[in-house]
C-alpha cells in the first residue's frame, strides 16, 4: 500500500533527516515507526502525504509514485492525525469531524449519517457531543475527536503522529485499546508515529525502529524483541524483554482448547477453579501472557481455564508460559 | 455651579439647532463609516499579504506606521492639496489614519492561529485557500474585530478634524465654537461625539463578545 524506496530527504539548511530509507506498508496492517526524538520519523511519516516532499528516491502511495499524485487528492484520501490533534477550535465536533467529507463534495446528508457514525464508533454520543466546541471536551475525548475527523472519509491510509503522546497514562491505555478494537473493525493501512517502545510494540504488526536518520530495524515486534539485530535496538526495546513478549502473546494462541484436553487435566483445573460453583480465576482468550502469568502468580494454582461468555474454552499451565519464559 | 450652567447652556443650544445637528452628525457618521469600510477592505487583506509573503511584512507595516506617526491635522492638511476641499479629501486623510490598527491586529491575530491547527488543515488536503478561509480568518477574526474597533473609535474622534478642508461633521460646531468662544457650541458639538465613540465602542465589543465567544478563548487548554 505504502513503498518507501530508497528514501533520502535533506532539508534546506542541509540536515540530513533520513538517508536512503526502504520498507513497505502491507494494506491493512499497522506498521509503527518508533525512535528517539529527531530521528526522522515524523519526516518519514510526512513524506507519505507529501506534507514533505523526498530529496531522493521515491514513495509509492498503491504503486503510484507520489510526485505524481495530486498534493490535495492524495491528502484527502488519507487520514492525518497529529499530536497535538489539531482541531478547529471555531468548529463545532460535528463540523471538524465532517471537514474532508466537505472537502470531497458529500451530500448533506451523507456528511451527517457519517459523522454520528464514526462519533458513535469513538464512544462520544452524537446527540451529547455534535454540537460541542472542542474546548468544553476534555484531552482523550479532543484526541477521540482527532481519530473520528481523520477517518471520515473513510481513508485507505491513517497516518498518526504521535496520536496517544499528550495524554495521561491511563487514558492513553484506555484509548490504545479501543483503536486496537476499531482497526480489527475498519482494517485501514496505519502508518503510526511514537517515541515509545512499549506502544509500538501493544500497536503495530510490523515495526520501523530508526536511530538517527538511518533505519534500523524493521521487524514484527516479536522477532524484534527475540532478535535485535544490533546494540542499538537492543538497548532501545529496554529491559524486561520477557515481559515485554509475554505481553505480545494471547492466552488464545498457546492455550489448548477443552475438547481435547484429557480427563486428568480436565478435573485438575477444574478443582484449581471452582469454589461453590463460583469461577475464582480465570482467563479470557485476548488476555496477554502477561497478564496470564500475573493471575498464575496471583493465585498460585498450575493451570487456569480460560472463559469466554461464561464457558470454559481452553486451558493454559502456568508451565507453558515458564517454558516461553525461558525459551526467551 | 457655573460648568453645570455650561453644560445646560450647551443643551440649550443643541436644541435650538437640532437641525443642524442632526446634519452635522450624520456628516460625521458618514465621514466614519466610508473611512472605516475603505480602511477594513484595503488593511485585512494587506495582513493576509504580509503574513503569507513574510519578506513584504516589514515594509508593508512600516507603511502603516509611518501613516499612523503623521499628526492627524498633518494628513489632513495634506489631503488638501492633493484631494482638493470637501468630503472625499477628509475620507482620504481618516482612512490612512485608520488604516494601521486594523493592519497591526490582522496581522497578529493571523499569526497567533496554532501551527498544529494550519498543519492538520493542509493535512487533511485544504489549499492554501481553504486554510485562509477556513481556518485562519474565522480563528483571527475577534483580533480583527479588535482592531477595527480601535480604528473606529480613533476615527470618531479625528473626524473633528475634517472641518478644517470643508468636510463637515460635528467639528464644524466644536471649531467654530473655539473660534468664537462659544462654550455651549462646543459642548454640543463635543459631548454628542464622546457620546458616539462611547456608543459605537460598547456595540463592537458586544459583537467582539458574541463572534469570540464560541471557542476562541482558552487556546492554551484547547491546544494543550
Amino acid at each position: 500500500m505504502i513503498k518507501f524506496d530508497n528514501v533520502t530527504k535533506i532539508y534546506a539548511d542541509s540536515t540530513v533527516a533520513i538517508r536512503d530509507i526502504s520498507f513497505e506498508v502491507a494494506e491493512g496492517t499497522t506498521t509503527v515507526l518508533v525512535g528517539p526524538s529527531g530521528c526522522g520519523k515524523t519526516t518519514t511519516m510526512k513524506l507519505v502525504n507529501r506534507l514533505e516532499d523526498p530529496t531522493e528516491g521515491a514513495v509509492y502511495y498503491d504503486g503510484t509514485n507520489t510526485q505524481e499524485i495530486g498534493v490535495t487528492e492524495l491528502r484527502r484520501d488519507i487520514g492525518y492525525v497529529i499530536q497535538e490533534i489539531g482541531l478547529f477550535n471555531h468548529m463545532t465536533v460535528g463540523e471538524n469531524v465532517a471537514t474532508v467529507p466537505k472537502l470531497k463534495g458529500w451530500d448533506d446528508g451523507q456528511i451527517d449519517d457519517r459523522v454520528d457514525k464514526l462519533l458513535e464508533l469513538m464512544a462520544l454520543s452524537p446527540e451529547e457531543y455534535r454540537d460541542q466546541y472542542p474546548r468544553e471536551l476534555s484531552g482523550g475525548q479532543r484526541q477521540r475527536v482527532g481519530v473520528a475527523r481523520a477517518l471520515a472519509a473513510d481513508p485507505d491510509v491513517l497516518l498518526m503522529d504521535e496520536p496517544f503522546g499528550a495524554l495521561d497514562p491511563i487514558t492513553r491505555a484506555d484509548l490504545q485499546d479501543e483503536f486496537l478494537e476499531i482497526q480489527a473493525e475498519i482494517n485501514t493501512t496505519i502508518l503510526f508515529v511514537t517515541h515509545s517502545i512499549d506502544e509500538a510494540l501493544k500497536m503495530g504488526d510490523k515495526i520501523v525502529i530508526f536511530d538517527v536518520g538511518e533505519l534500523v530495524q524493521y521487524d514484527t515486534p516479536r522477532n524484534i524483541l527475540e532478535n535485535p539485530n544490533s546494540e542499538f535496538v537492543r538497548d532501545f526495546v529496554g529491559e524486561d524483554i520477557t515481559l515485554k513478549k509475554l505481553s505480545l502473546i494471547n492466552v488464545d494462541e498457546i492455550m489448548r482448547p477443552t475438547n481435547v484436553i484429557e480427563d486428568t487435566t480436565d478435573q485438575d483445573s477444574k478443582t484449581a477453579v471452582t469454589n461453590g460453583g463460583e469461577v475464582m480465576h480465570h482467563l479470557a482468550p485476548g488476555d496477554s501472557l502477561k497478564s496470564a502469568l500475573s493471575t498464575f502468580v496471583e493465585s498460585d494454582i498450575q493451570s487456569l481455564p480460560v472463559v469466554e461468555d461464561e464457558e470454559t474454552i481452553g486451558v493454559i499451565d502456568r508451565d507453558e508460559i515458564y517454558e516461553i519464559y525461558n525459551g526467551g | 455651579m457655573s460648568e453645570l450652567y455650561t453644560l445646560v447652556e450647551g443643551g440649550q443650544y443643541l436644541i435650538e439647532n437640532f437641525d443642524e445637528f442632526l446634519t452635522l452628525l450624520r456628516e460625521h457618521i458618514i465621514l466614519v463609516l466610508v473611512s472605516e469600510l475603505a480602511a477594513i477592505t484595503v488593511a485585512v487583506p494587506l495582513g493576509v499579504i504580509a503574513v503569507r509573503y513574510n519578506r513584504l511584512k516589514s515594509s508593508i507595516l512600516s507603511v502603516g506606521n509611518v501613516a499612523q506617526t503623521i499628526p492627524t491635522l498633518a494628513v489632513i492638511a495634506l489631503a488638501f492639496p492633493i484631494f482638493g476641499l470637501g468630503f472625499n479629501s477628509a475620507v482620504i486623510a481618516l482612512f490612512v489614519y485608520a488604516l494601521l490598527p486594523i493592519l497591526t491586529n490582522t496581522i497578529a491575530g493571523l499569526e497567533q492561529v496554532d501551527e498544529n491547527t494550519i498543519e492538520a488543515a493542509e493535512g487533511m488536503g485544504m489549499t492554501k485557500w481553504e486554510v485562509l478561509r477556513k481556518i485562519q480568518l474565522p480563528m483571527a477574526l475577534p483580533v480583527i474585530f479588535a482592531g477595527i474597533r480601535t480604528s473606529v473609535v480613533i476615527t470618531v474622534g479625528t473626524a473633528y478634524l475634517a472641518f478644517f478642508i470643508g468636510g463637515g461633521g460635528l467639528g464644524v460646531w466644536v471649531i467654530s465654537g473655539i473660534n468664537l468662544f462659544n462654550t455651549p457650541q462646543i459642548l454640543a458639538g463635543a459631548i454628542p461625539g464622546a457620546l458616539l465613540a462611547i456608543t459605537l465602542d460598547s456595540v463592537f465589543a458586544f459583537i467582539e463578545h458574541q463572534i469570540g465567544g464560541e471557542g476562541h478563548h482558552d487556546q492554551s487548554i484547547a491546544t494543550g
